[in-house]
Formats: C-alpha cells, structure tokens, sequence
C-alpha cells in the first residue's frame, strides 16, 4: 500500500425522504449511513451488494455529485468543495463516473468522436483530435469509429466510447457504477480486462460498483460488501470470496453460481429489508444465521477483527458473542420453501 | 434418450428477412432439466416463444414442434390455449411486469386454475392459496389479495411460478428466471425450481445467459450462438471437456473464484447482425481456430460421445483417428 | 384521504380565481363596454350615465374588487345589455348546448374507443391504416371547415337537413356529427396507442403464456390497463360539456352556452362572460376530480393505503 490515500471519504451519510403511496406521509431513509473508505493511485476498490444497499449512492457522494449529509470527502488531503461551485467542477475533470447503460450515457445525436472530444472542449485541453484518435485507440475502438452514432455501434463498444469519455481529462479517480452489468459475457470480459489494463498504464485510481462478486475480484485489490447502506466487511479479495467473516457475505459468496462447483449453499430467508424500516441492531440479524440476542439490541461497528485483522462488523465473527452451536453451517433455520430443502448440494 | 416430452426440428424463425432462428433440433425428456446458454440475440428464448407460438405475427416460423403426439406449429389457437400453462407452462425473466399491475395475485393465480383445472370459486381460492404456500410466500392467505406492486421482485417471481404450477405442467420453461433479481434471491428462486422438480416429477427448460445457474441446476446443456445450437452435453462434460470454440471462449470469460488473477480470455468482437450472417459457420469471425473450410459450409452437429456433439468443423477433424 | 381532497379543492379555487382575473383584465384593457354597447355614435351624456349606472368610472382595481366582493356573496352581476340577471341568462342556455355535446360525446366514445382498440389488435393491417387515416383527417380539420363542409354536402347540395337553426332535431343532426367526428378522431388514436403500449407488456405475453384465449385476454388483460390512460382524455371531453361547442353553435347559429360567451364578449359584456367562465372552469374541475378518482379506481399501483 502507498502513503495517503488519493481519496478518502469519512463517515458518509446519505438520507432520504420517501413517500408511500399517494396520501402517505414522508419516511426518512437513510440509503448509505456512515461509510468510510479510501482509494489509493493506481488501485481498485470493489464495492458489493444488493440492490438498495447503497453502493450506488455511496459511488455519487465519493464524487460529490450529491452533498453528503454527514461525513466528508477528501482528495488529495483537501475537503471536496460544494457541488456546483467553479472549484468543484475543476475538480471533476479529474474524477469521472461510468454508468451502466451506455446507450443512456452517451447523446445519441452526436458521433463518439465529438462526445469524446466534448470534456476536452470543456476543460480547455488542446491536440484534441490527436487526443480523441489515442483515446480512441486506448479503449480499443477503430480510428474511423470516432465518425459513428452510438446506434451504429455495439453494446461493448459503446461502453468502451463511455470510457474513453471518461479518460479524455486524465482523470486520478474513475468511479464504475455497474460497469458490465448490461454487457454480453463475453463482452463483458474484454470490458474487465481492458479496465485492469488502462489502470495498470495509467495509475487511476477505480471504485469498482458491482453485483458481482466475480467481477470485482477479477478487478479489485480490496473489496468491501455493503448492507443496508453499512459496509459489513472489508479486505482483500481473495480472503473475503474464501474466507467471509460476515454471515451476509458468507451468503452472499455461496449464492454465486459456479459451474462444476460442489458446495453447500447458504440459503437467507425472506428478501433484502426495507431501508425505511430499518431493523434494531445489527440490520441483517432478522436474516442471519448465526444471529444472537445481542445482535438485536447493539449494532456492530466495523473493526479489526482479532486475530487477522480482517474489518468486519458483526458480534458474532468479532467474538463478543457466542457463535451457535452448529456455526455456520446452520445456514437457515426453517426458511419460506419447505424446512427439509434447507440445505442441498449444489 | 426415451421417447422425448417435446420434440424440436428445424425450427426456424424470421422477423422480416432477419433470420432469428436457423434450425433447430432439441428435445426434452420427461423429468429432465436442459439447460438452454447463449448471449443475448442467439435465440434461446425465441426458441420457446415460437415453440408455443408467443412470437408476434410478423414473425414467420417452420419446422416442426412435437409434444407427445401433437404438432404445435400451425395448431389450431384452442390447442395452443389448452397446452400453454397446461401441459407446458412458461416464466419470464422480469417478474414484477409479467404480473398484471391492477388484477389481484389471487385472480390471476385463479385463473390458470379455472382455465386448465375447472376450479372455480371457494376451491380456485383454496388451491390458489395451496400454490403460494408452496413456492413460499409467506402468509399465502393474506397475499392472495395483494397487488403485484405490493410484491417484492423474488415474491414476484414466486407467484409467477406459483401460476405455472396451477396447471400441472409436465415442462417448465423458465426464461432468465433470476437475471432480474439479487444474487442471494436468485439463490432462493433455483432452489425453489429445484424443489418442485423433485417434488412434481416436471421437467424444466432453464434458458440463461449464466454458465453458472444453468450449471447448478441442469443435467443436461444446449449452447446457442446466432440462431443455432452449436453444442450440447451433459452439463459436468460440458464443463470438463468443453469442444465448441464458443463454448470455451464462455467458459473462459466467466472470472474466475480462484486462482492468480490474470486476463481473461475475452472472446473478441461481437455477435454477428441477424441480417449479416457471416457464410458458413457463424462464429468464424471470432473463432481462434478458423480455418478457409469453415466459411464454406454450416458446420453439422458432429457426435462426440453419446449426448454430447459439437458443430464444429475441428471437431469433427479431431474424431478421424490419424 | 382528507388531505388529498383539501388539496384538490384548494387548487381548484386557485384556479377558478385565475380565470375570472384573466378575463376582467382581458376584457377591460380590450375595449370600453360603454362605447361598444352604447354604439359609437351615443351622445356621450348617455354613455356617461351608463358608466355611472355600471361603476365603470372607478379606478380599475376598485371594481375588481367590488367584482369580487359581489362574486363571493353569490351575487355574478347582470348582463350590461338588457339588465337581465347574468346567471339566468346562461342557465337558460345550457340545455340547448347539452342537447348538442351529450349526444356528441356519446358519438366521440362510442365510436372513437372501438376503432382505437380495433387498429391496435389489427396493427399495420388494412383496418389499422384505413382507421388511422380517417383519425388524422378527423383530427386535423378544423371543426369549422368540417361543419362547413357538411353543411355544404348535405344541407346546399344534397337538400336533406338545414344548414342552421333550432327548429327540429333535425337541426341538430349536423352539429353533433361534427363534433363528435373530431373527437371520435381523437380518441381513437389516443385508444389505439393506449391499447399498442399495453399490448407490448409482458404481462400480456403472460396471460397467454397461461392459456387464456386471445379474446379473454384483450378483455381481462388489456383493456383494464389501457383504460387507465384514456381515462384522462374522456375526462377532458367531459369537461368540455358545456364549453366545447363554441365553434359549432356559432357555425349553425345553435342558441347555446357558446353563442351567448361569443355576443358577450363582442360586447364586453363583462357579467356574462365571467358567469360563463366560471361554469367552464367548475365542470372543468370537477371532471378532473371524477378523473382522479378513476384513476384510483382503476389502478391498484395509486391507492396504496397510507402508511
């Protein structure tokens, strides 16, 4: 690891107000509630979990594309300014964000070259068609693509368009909201390889947003998997996908489908709670496996946990509880299907 | 393999001068569960929407589809009613908006129920409550009166397998069931598919773009690449020995779980446009072992082992003893 | 629930209060209703007296508010013409007008909905083409140069029904069906593209994929969906009971509630007009109401319970 972070977000906090249904009154969500975390040049951090975990949420507030409500953001050791205020927008040309759906992202009336070309207009950068055509290439799109409409050209082309977008400003920090997640398998390999790729010539520091667990590990050097707008653990890849110290990630680990894979899968009962109807405690222990009654009264924080030092936030894996008898195996107790299905061979 | 459920043969499906399907041959056994693997555009769900005749009608379709006895292409609209949801019933990928947004999930459980059972009334109600019991809604009594909207995306799902069972299909197409849901309710869901197989005796028709779900919960797998099936195995020889070029180029696309992380073996390029079908076998453009002969004709299914062939000219070398 | 109302009938008021202003500045600042009734050749002794009869030499904003002072106790104030109370003289009116747009709209809606959804199931057939050529036709005439036309048709060529009028039913003959082709035009493809966006959900593919018959699903599947949009442009057409026929009156000289707003705005006749705007802007509100509330009817997804 090097020195000081590039980035370093501290205690972010994010709240909504949802209505529900027509005469409904205001409930406040809180999408991301505390998260810390920081990215280093030249690294990747994964961000995983399900949906309305608040991984997306956290990728904007690490940009300052929205205003955290409690908590900061710090680029190179200085407080991130204001949103919309001159010193932010210079600011962005060296942070920029890839979103999911290409085809969204781009404006479908102007060709790839002149919307790549579009950022460099902005921040006054000159060379630019030299730049567009080297850009152009660093993505791995053809010269004489630059001419194209977004329709003319794939789904993995337009992504790489959306890259090159981003890269047109040098940019220290590139945060990826669900890069490949609307990408053919196949396309979206070359999308992961040439991200590992550019970052490797390039230095950018990357915050990875992902469902999937594969893909961040192909691409991250830490991972950190979100629950209900809390990161439950952190560390490095490999050590989260074989040894998960939390129990959502230990299910969240044994759902990935694997072909030839030959292990017990841990089933979680019932579906991903409401961040507006947050549970006491520790929010996943309604769910958990190996909840105890303290879960339900003390929320865990995030801390080494002794012995490796692996960051998790759970009483249970810390060891300020007892773990039940049959550990973690005892993965689901009487889940919504049938109690004898409770545990199968995958 | 015994005498199949339902029989593809050549089917072949056009939208407009563009070819979507370009002949397809496959059956499914009672009981068994094939998986069908392909990107998106290859036809695999096509496949089954024009099986039970689900395409628009500007979609020209032949060949032929055989279940038991019966032809199901070019069959009279009564037939087909009485076989969708019946013998063969069929789940989609996107649960809350294959549900009707302003009919109770009662009604439309009901209605399968009343279309394929004669159920009607207090007892359409009972089985209906029976069914969601059975695909794990919890508090199935309460729910029969909720709207889809009320539903989470998983609930969703389940109650759309829910109306499949109503009419006691003997074949389960369930198309992309989890792509749209969380990785750990996707979980649930296969388990739950799973389950009932075991517990009803269907037979499931699992179409996925993820070598992985299929993996888990098939015995057997087709792989599709623009409108064909190019190989097709038992689901642990396809992952041992996998012999199309597309189907390895999947296998090694998909990240690995362990491991040292290098790059992966993206297939390059991109899915060939239906109306710009390369000569000969379509995925010679992206093919690493392309040969001059492999653009003069389409390569035919070539047997490997029993239930396993390949459509692959090198394959098809490779079995002529040297 | 309460809240919801209180809002509605808040915004109503609103409204209502906008319209009558617009139309007292329009009115004022356009023309001197003195000089205009009184001709321009009054001695202006008498359009003096009739300016101090009608309050007319007081500052603009005075009258305003004596306007609305009146208009709060109830009171709209008499025609400037012939004296007569304003709201008898419009109430008078509206049978005439309803004898034209009831039956107009039961035309728009009996005629207009069963094309739409016939287009939409017979997408790019003959069917679909021949209809939606006739809705563009019907849609982009002018009412007026339809009511001219058919008048020319069949009242100068063909001799069979009068040109103007309101002797006979058969006098209405002519103005209801211009109307009601317009809006049967426009409701027809407003249906059409209700019923097409409905038909492309899945959960129509569904319904089939479950063996319900394509009639049972048209039926039970799409048509309450595709109601939930269409619902908005009847509502509008309700609405517009009592004001939609302006042009028409005035092209088959019908004695209606849209005659009497075209006289007394030429005559700025202030009284009149306000009475008959201000019964515009009342069906107006409340057909938007009966709308909303349809809308919960009909769509689960808009009447969730308060949580």
């Amino acid at each position: 690891m090097t020195g000081t972070p590039l980035l370093e977000a501290t205690g972010l906090t994010r709240r909504y107000a949802m209505r529900r249904g027509l005469f409904g009154r205001p409930v406040e969500v809180r999408a991301v509630d505390g998260v810390s975390l920081s990215l280093e040049q030249g690294r990747t951090l994964g961000l995983v979990g399900e949906s309305g975990c608040g991984k997306s949420t956290t990728g904007r507030l690490v940009l300052g594309l929205e205003r955290p409500d409690a908590g900061s953001v710090a680029f190179e050791g200085r407080p991130m300014p204001g949103p919309g205020t001159p010193a932010w927008r210079a600011l962005r040309a060296r942070m920029q964000m890839v979103f999911q759906d290409p085809l969204g992202a781009l404006d479908r009336r102007m060709t790839i070259g002149a919307q790549v070309a579009e950022p460099l207009e902005i921040h006054g950068i000159g060379d630019r068609d030299g730049r567009v055509a080297r850009l152009l290439g660093d993505v791995g799109l053809r010269p004489d693509q630059a001419g194209r409409y977004p329709h003319e050209l794939s789904g993995g082309q337009r992504q790489r368009a959306v890259l090159a977008r981003a890269l047109a400003t040098d940019p220290a920090v590139l945060v990826c909201d669900e890069p490949i997640s609307a990408l053919d398998v196949s396309i979206q390999a070359q999308v992961m390889n040439l991200l590992v790729e550019l970052q490797a010539r390039l230095g950018t520091a990357i915050l990875f947003v992902s469902h999937d667990l594969r893909a961040v590990r192909q691409v991250s050097h830490r991972v950190a998997v979100m629950y209900l707008g809390r990161i439950v653990e952190e560390g490095e890849p490999d050590a989260v996908l074989h040894d998960p110290a939390h129990p959502y990630a230990q299910a969240l680990v044994s759902a990935i489908p694997h072909p030839g894979r030959r292990q017990r899968r841990i089933l979680l009962q019932g579906d991903p709670p409401n961040p507006a109807d947050r549970p006491s405690g520790c929010a996943f222990h309604p769910r958990c496996p190996a909840a105890v009654a303290l879960c339900a009264r003390e929320d865990p924080v995030l801390k080494p946990r002794p012995g490796d030092g692996r960051h998790v936030a759970c009483h249970v894996a810390q060891g300020d509880a007892p773990a039940p008898s049959d550990g973690r195996s005892a993965a689901r107790r009487g889940g919504p299907d049938r109690p004898a299905e409770a545990m199968r061979a995958a | 393999m015994s005498e199949p459920l339902i029989a593809l043969r050549g089917l072949t499906v056009d939208f407009g001068g563009a070819p979507a399907l370009r002949g397809i041959d496959l059956a499914v056994a009672p009981g068994e569960a094939l998986g069908l693997v392909g990107e998106s555009g290859c036809g695999k769900s096509v496949t089954w929407l024009a099986a039970l005749g689900l395409l628009p009608g500007r979609a020209r379709i032949a060949g032929s589809v055989r279940l038991g006895g019966e032809e199901l292409l070019g069959a009279p609209p009564a037939l087909l009613d009485r076989v969708r949801g019946g013998r063969v019933a069929m789940i989609f990928q996107d649960p809350a908006s294959s549900l009707n947004p302003v009919h109770r999930i009662g009604r439309q459980v009901a209605e399968a129920l009343g279309l394929h059972r004669g159920l009607r009334g207090a007892a359409a109600r009972a089985e209906a409550r029976r069914l969601l019991d059975q695909v794990g809604i919890p508090d199935a009594g309460r729910r029969l009166d909720a709207y889809p909207h009320e539903l989470s995306g998983g609930q969703s799902q389940r109650v759309m397998i829910a109306m499949a069972l109503a009419g006691r299909p003997e074949l389960l197409v369930a198309d992309e069931p989890t792509t749209a849901l969380d990785v750990t309710i996707q979980a649930q869901i296969l388990d739950l598919l799973g389950a009932l197989r075991r517990e009803t005796g269907m037979a499931l028709v699992l179409i996925s773009h993820d070598l992985g779900v299929v993996s888990e919960t098939c015995e057997r797998v087709a792989v599709m690449y623009a409108g064909r099936i190019v190989e097709e195995a038992p689901v642990d020889r396809l992952f041992a020995r996998p012999t199309h070029p597309y189907t390895q180029g999947l296998l090694g696309a998909l990240p690995p779980l362990d491991g040292p992380r290098r790059p992966l073996a993206a297939i390059p390029g991109g899915v060939p446009e239906p109306n710009a079908m390369p000569p000969g076998c379509a995925f010679a453009p992206r093919c690493p072992h392309a040969a001059a002969a492999c653009a003069a004709g389409v390569p035919a299914p070539v047997p490997i082992e029993p239930g396993h062939a390949a459509a692959c000219l090198r394959a098809a070398r490779e079995l002529v003893p040297a | 629930m309460l809240r919801f109302f209180g809002f509605r009938l808040l915004r109503a008021a609103i409204t209502i209060v906008m319209v009558v202003s617009f139309a007292f500045v329009v009115l004022r600042l356009s023309g001197d209703p003195a000089q205009i009734i009184m001709g321009a050749d009054a001695p202006p002794e008498a359009i003096a007296a009739f300016r101090r009869a009608w309050g007319l030499e007081e500052p603009l904003w005075l009258q305003y508010f004596h306007y609305f002072g009146a208009i709060l106790s109830g009171d709209l104030g008499r025609s400037m013409r012939d004296g007569r109370d304003a709201i008898a003289l419009v109430v008078e009116r509206i049978p005439a007008t309803l004898a034209l747009t009831v039956p107009a709209l039961l035309i728009k809606l009996g005629l207009g909905i069963p094309a739409g959804i016939t287009a939409a199931l017979h997408r790019n057939s003959f069917i679909d083409r021949a209809v939606m050529m006739l809705a563009v036709a019907g849609f982009t005439v002018p009412s007026f140069v339809l009511g001219l036309l058919l008048v020319l048709v069949f009242a100068v060529q063909l001799g069979w029904l009068p040109s103007g009028g309101q002797e006979s039913w058969r006098h209405a003959i002519l103005p209801i069906v211009t109307m009601g082709v317009g809006g049967a035009a426009v409701l027809a493809r407003f249906t059409r593209s209700a019923m097409l966006e409905v038909l492309g959900q899945p959960y129509i593919r569904t319904a089939s994929a479950k063996g319900v018959p394509w009639r049972a699903v048209v039926w039970g599947h799409a048509l309450p969906n595709a109601a939930i949009p269409t619902v908005t442009i009847i509502g509008f057409m309700v609405g517009s009971l009592i004001a939609g026929a302006v042009v028409v009156e005035s092209v088959f000289s019908w004695p209606g509630v849209g005659r009497l707003l075209v006289v007394a705005v030429a005559n700025r006749d202030l009284a009149v007009v306000q009475c008959i705007l201000l019964l515009v802007a009342a069906t107006m509100v409340t057909a938007n109401l009966v709308v909303d509330l349809l809308y919960g009817a009909l769509d689960p997804r808009l009447r969730q319970r308060t949580a």
